[in-house]
Order: C-alpha cells, then sequence, then structure tokens
C-alpha cells in the first residue's frame, strides 16, 4: 500500500486507463500545458501528447458536449471542469444529451463519459467559486453520481467510471485534493454503487458523503469519549443511493443524522429521510434529523462563511440533542 | 449526376413530401402525439448534402426536423414512422418519438430538441474520427435559428481550433419558430457568420438539388481531406409551420409562401427532366401513385399493426444492463 494524496491517487487512474486504452482521453481548461487546478493530470500531456490530453477554451457546455459526442462512438472522455460553479453551463449536454441518449434512443446509443469536477467551500472563494451541486446531478435518470472522501476512492472510482457504460458524475471537493491515504499498489475498482461503513456503532448513524464522512468521523470519536458509539456510513454513491445500507444501519441503530455540507433543500439529507420512511420507518426510535448549510449564498468573509456550513462540532451538537443528551 | 441519379433523387424527394404529409394526417387523426416538425419545402437539403457524403459511412446528427435525414441515411421509413406512432417496433421502441429519431447502425446519430444541443455532439463525433483514424466524416443540419444559440459559436470555434472533420449545414428557412431572421438575427447571410472562426464557407440555392450537390461535393471533399471545418448554407423555405402548434403561420405572408411555392425542389427538378425529355408527366404521376400506394400499405400498414411498448419494461434503458464496473469488474 501506497499512501497518495487524493490529487496523486486521481492522476494515477487517468494514467494507467490511458496506457491501457488509446481512447480514454482527458480535457478540461488548463489540463494539459498547466497540469490541471489541482494537478490532476500533471505530466500527461508529455505522456500522451495534446490529440489526447486536451486544453480546451472556456466554452463549458460544448467542450462537455464535444466529450459526450465523442463518446457515442467509442471514445471514453474524462472531462475536468475545473469548479461544479462551471457545471451550470454544461448542464444542457451533461442532462439533455449524456443523461437521455441511452433511452431516446430506445437503447441504440450511449455516452461512456466521465465528468470530474470539484465543488463545496474553500477558503474564501465567495458565492459563485463555492457551490455544492451534487444534489442537482443526483435529480436526473440515467446519470451515475459518485463522491470520493479519500484517495483509495479517489482512484478506484475514477477506474471504474471510465469502463462503465454510463455517465458517470464524479464529485470531487476543492478541499481534499491533499488528503493522504492508502491506496493499494495493485489495480483497483471501486463499485459505483453501494455504501461503507467506516465505523461501526449501534447508537446512533451518522451518514456522510465526501468531506462529511470526515466531519462525521472527527464527531464520533468525540462522542466515544461520552460515551456515545456512532456508527459513520459513507454514502460514495449518491445516485443511485445505497437503500439496502441504509436501511440497515438505521436497523441496528435505530437513530439516523445526515451530514451535507449542501443547503438542505431538495438535497442528500432529505432524501435519505425520504429513504429512510419508505424503508425502515418502523425501526426508528426518533424523527431522523439533518445538518446541512445554512441556505445562503456562501459569504466571502471568512467567519461568515465557516457559519454558512456545517462543522464537527456541529455534528456532535446534533448528535447530543437526537439523543436528548 | 446523371438522368438515373436525378430520377432517383426525384423519387426520393417526392416519397419525403408524401411521407409527411401523410405524417401530417396520422396527426390530425390522433395517431401521432406529441411535437412533429415536417420538412415540406426543404427536401433538396437533406437529400443533396447526404448524397454528396456515405450515407452510412458518415456520420450523420440533427435537430427535431429529423425524419428525412434519417430515412436518407439508410433508415427503415416502417420503423421510423413506427416510431411515431410510439409503437416498440419504432427505430427507438416508441421512447424516443418524432423529434428523437436514431439509427445508430446507419450512423444516423440522432434528433435532438434543445436547439444547437447538436453543434458540439457533432464536433465529438468527428473528434472520434480523428483519434479512431477513419476517413468517415460528421455533418450536423441544423437551421438557421439555431446560429443564435452559443453552441455555434463555441462548437465552431474548437473545431476550428483541432480541424475536426465535421460539416455543418445551415438549413436557412428564415424563420426560428415564428420569429423571422430579420427580427432576430444581425446577419442574414449565415456562412458569413464563420469568418470569425476561420472556418471555410459557401452559401447555396437550397431548392436546387443540384446546386445543392455540387456545392455539398465541395464541402464534403474539404472535410473529407482532413482541412478540417466547413459551413454550408443552403436557403430554403418549410412550408408547413414550424410545427404543429402552428400549421397556418400568422407570421409570414401569403406572398411570401407563393412566391417560395414556386421554387419547390421537386417541381424545379421534375421539371428540368420534363424539359429534357428524360421525364414523361405520365411516368411522374405513375410515381407519385406507386410511393403514395407504398406508404399507406407498406409504412402505415406497418406502424398500425405494430405493438405497444410493455410498460414493464418502463425502466430499461436508463443505464446499463449488468455493466460489470457498476460492481468493481466483480462480475
Amino acid at each position: 500500500m501506497a499512501t497518495l494524496m487524493y490529487w496523486e491517487a486521481i492522476r494515477r487512474a487517468h494514467d494507467e486507463e490511458m496506457s491501457r486504452d488509446p481512447l480514454v482521453i482527458c480535457m478540461g481548461e488548463d489540463i494539459g500545458v498547466v497540469g490541471g487546478t489541482y494537478n490532476a493530470t500533471k505530466g500527461l500531456l508529455d505522456k500522451y501528447g495534446p490529440e489526447r490530453v486536451i486544453d480546451t477554451p472556456i466554452s463549458e457546455n460544448s467542450y462537455t458536449g464535444i466529450g459526450i459526442g465523442a463518446s457515442f462512438i467509442g471514445v471514453r472522455p474524462i472531462i475536468e471542469i475545473m469548479s461544479v460553479n462551471f457545471a451550470w453551463l454544461a448542464m444542457d449536454q451533461i442532462f439533455n444529451s449524456a443523461a437521455k441518449v441511452r433511452y431516446m434512443s430506445g437503447g441504440q446509443l450511449e455516452a461512456p463519459v466521465v465528468i470530474r469536477s470539484p465543488g463545496g467551500t474553500a477558503h474564501q472563494l465567495g458565492a459563485q467559486h463555492s457551490a455544492r451541486m451534487e444534489k442537482v446531478f443526483m435529480g436526473v435518470a440515467g446519470l451515475r453520481v459518485v463522491t470520493p472522501s479519500s484517495p483509495k476512492q479517489a482512484y478506484g472510482l475514477l477506474k471504474s467510471a471510465v469502463r462503465c457504460n454510463d455517465p458517470v458524475y464524479i464529485n470531487e471537493h476543492e478541499l481534499m485534493y491533499n488528503l493522504k491515504g492508502e491506496v493499494p499498489d495493485e489495480e483497483y475498482f471501486h463499485p459505483l454503487e453501494g455504501s461503507e461503513v467506516v465505523r461501526s456503532g449501534r447508537d446512533v448513524t451518522l451518514f456522510g458523503y465526501n468531506i462529511s464522512v470526515h466531519w462525521c468521523l472527527q464527531a464520533a470519536e468525540e462522542l466515544a469519549k461520552k460515551g456515545i458509539e456512532c456508527e459513520v456510513v459513507d454514502l460514495f454513491a449518491l445516485s443511485p443511493l445505497d437503500r439496502a445500507g441504509i436501511r440497515a444501519s438505521v436497523s441496528k441503530t435505530h437513530k439516523a443524522i445526515i451530514v451535507e455540507e449542501a443547503e438542505p433543500a431538495v438535497g442528500v439529507g432529505a432524501e435519505v429521510m425520504a429513504i429512510i420512511n419508505e424503508e425502515c420507518f418502523f425501526e426508528l426510535d426518533a424523527a431522523p434529523v439533518r445538518v446541512s448549510a445554512v441556505n445562503v449564498p456562501t459569504p466571502f468573509n471568512h467567519n461568515l462563511e465557516k457559519a454558512s456550513i456545517p462543522n464537527p462540532r456541529s455534528v456532535v451538537a446534533a448528535t447530543l440533542t437526537l439523543l436528548g443528551r | 449526376m446523371n438522368t438515373a441519379d436525378k430520377k432517383r433523387l426525384l423519387h426520393e424527394m417526392l416519397y419525403a413530401r408524401r411521407y409527411e404529409e401523410r405524417c401530417y394526417e396520422a396527426y390530425v387523426e390522433r395517431k401521432i402525439g406529441g411535437f412533429l416538425h415536417l420538412y415540406p419545402g426543404q427536401e433538396a437539403c437533406a437529400h443533396g448534402v447526404i448524397e454528396a457524403a456515405r450515407p452510412g459511412h458518415d456520420y450523420v446528427i440533427t435537430g427535431y426536423r429529423d425524419h428525412v435525414h434519417a430515412i436518407k441515411c439508410g433508415a427503415d421509413p416502417k420503423r421510423v414512422m413506427a416510431e411515431l406512432f410510439a409503437k416498440e417496433s419504432g427505430c427507438c421502441k416508441g421512447r424516443g418519438g418524432s423529434m428523437h429519431i436514431f439509427d445508430v447502425e446507419h450512423r444516423f446519430m440522432g434528433g435532438y430538441a434543445l436547439v444547437g444541443g447538436p453543434f458540439p455532439l457533432a464536433a465529438g463525433i468527428a473528434k472520434g474520427i480523428q483519434l479512431k483514424g477513419g476517413d468517415e466524416i460528421s455533418i450536423c443540419f441544423l437551421g438557421d435559428a439555431a446560429n443564435n444559440q452559443g453552441t455555434f459559436h463555441e462548437s465552431l470555434n474548437m473545431a476550428s481550433v483541432w480541424k475536426l472533420p465535421v460539416l455543418y449545414v445551415t438549413e436557412n428557412n428564415l424563420y426560428g419558430i415564428g420569429t423571422s431572421i430579420d427580427r432576430s438575427t444581425a446577419v442574414r447571410d449565415q456562412h458569413k457568420r464563420v469568418e470569425a472562426y476561420n472556418i471555410p464557407s459557401a452559401q447555396a440555392d437550397g431548392q436546387d438539388i443540384e446546386k445543392v450537390y455540387a456545392a455539398a461535393v465541395t464541402a464534403v471533399e474539404h472535410v473529407r481531406s482532413g482541412k478540417g471545418p466547413y459551413l454550408l448554407e443552403l436557403m430554403t423555405y418549410r412550408y408547413r409551420g414550424h410545427s404543429m402548434s402552428d400549421h397556418t403561420p400568422s407570421y409570414r405572408t401569403k406572398e411570401e409562401e407563393k412566391e417560395w411555392g414556386r421554387r419547390d425542389p421537386i417541381i424545379i427538378i421534375k421539371d428540368r427532366l420534363l424539359a429534357a425529355g428524360e421525364l414523361s408527366e405520365e411516368e411522374y404521376q405513375k410515381m407519385d401513385q406507386g410511393i403514395m400506394a407504398e406508404i399507406e400499405n407498406d409504412v402505415i400498414a406497418y406502424s398500425e399493426a405494430a405493438p405497444e411498448p410493455d410498460v414493464a419494461e418502463l425502466e430499461r434503458y436508463v443505464l446499463a444492463e449488468n455493466d460489470p464496473w457498476v460492481k468493481g469488474g466483480a462480475a
């Protein structure tokens, strides 16, 4: 097992897949000569050339559409959108073309394209560079949505996404590219569906995904000192969500908290709560709770920014309230 | 183009005309639902360009006025009509409809209903051709109004920078839904707009199939020889409304409609063949009768008898079936 940073893990997945298959390409703004804003494609231009490592103009909707069109005839593009905020501009092609083409064509055509993009609040990036948009992608049939919480997942999810015949959106995080973790030395393919119990416990389930998994784990550590055993479930697949995994954990702990960096409305928390209602309502000992962002455009001021999103302390507080402690 | 080719193209265009007129009737009879955008008046555009390319080998993509393009690429007219009838034996199993005809076997890569959506998809197909090293080209047919979308400018810029083998065809019928080009667009001549992207272009009479064909031969040759993209503008007119929702257009004059009616693409080639003594009026009438009988007895009968999709299969074709990588390759 090597210890890699999140960006190194993504880069390794690119490199291995591009070296295996000449039809795997990558494209996006500043991914070639510059090597990517977060280094995720560093060095690939020299190795694979400008035909396969494509610096695009700042035209998100159309370069995404070009990747999708290429995928129609067997190319496997990995499209980097520098910030998820810019993905709003590409929604037409992602939703209207990639997600729907298999269905509209009665199964004749498919768009095996991977779209990677970081979201999240980072360090005072302001309202137009701090969006969390995973819930928007989750709402569209025909698109898979995954979100890695560790370098191992970042590597393995990208490897599987490149080979999968569906369009896959990979939601990364601005603050996680330097996160270190162990990644298997041999090739590893992470499932694109399911969830993972990353800490076992019997008192309450904390559901997290991407960065909020880490908040949940820190909160669980804190709560353990008070004798509270939290189970932490990593929802690395946001679409489709793992109904069976959600049911299994709630049936064990009978209490659920969902932690999301995004605003609450029509979000992951709302969706997981709905699944709990549908799958295991009578297992509940208390109403599920979500810990979400405050519904404001992300402020510039550092203190306001921090106050707008959850953190481990707010997860601890919500858990104590839920448990009546 | 020899006499036999001209007669075949006359037959194909007349077939397309009668086919679309029969769609109109079927819509009025409520056999076809949803939106329906018909092609009469513009037949020489699709037929002339695709004739100059290699149907079934070159990739073709277009907007929602797509039935005739699909058939000219090689799609079975019965299966296209069955799709309009929303049947399981339709080319898209009744999941697509009039605006979303696909026949991937014949490299007809689809009809898309977001105006301007196919511009990048066509460039992407061309990028794929370039990577795979084939001699195909990618052809994108859209109307003049689509050129006011951002995707036109973004995609043509990238196609030019990367020298992609893509031919953009602007079928300039002078209206974007119900808004005249003179009220919506700063430049009437669409071919001039791509000068900004260093893309060669030409304008041709879209009602005369021989002129369309000649212009398309030059365009196709340019693109296939690896010189990068090309835009061909064809001046044309649609007789019917934008869709069935405006089948008696209020936004244009009867005089204008009559004037364009005199330049009918079928009449132009028919009159030329008659004048040259290569076709008789009797032969033409027989051709027309034969086409109408074929559409009725073959296409419509097939589509009416075709089965409905099974509701139990509602959720098929959303995602790939049994894709092993979903489980991390374990299967």
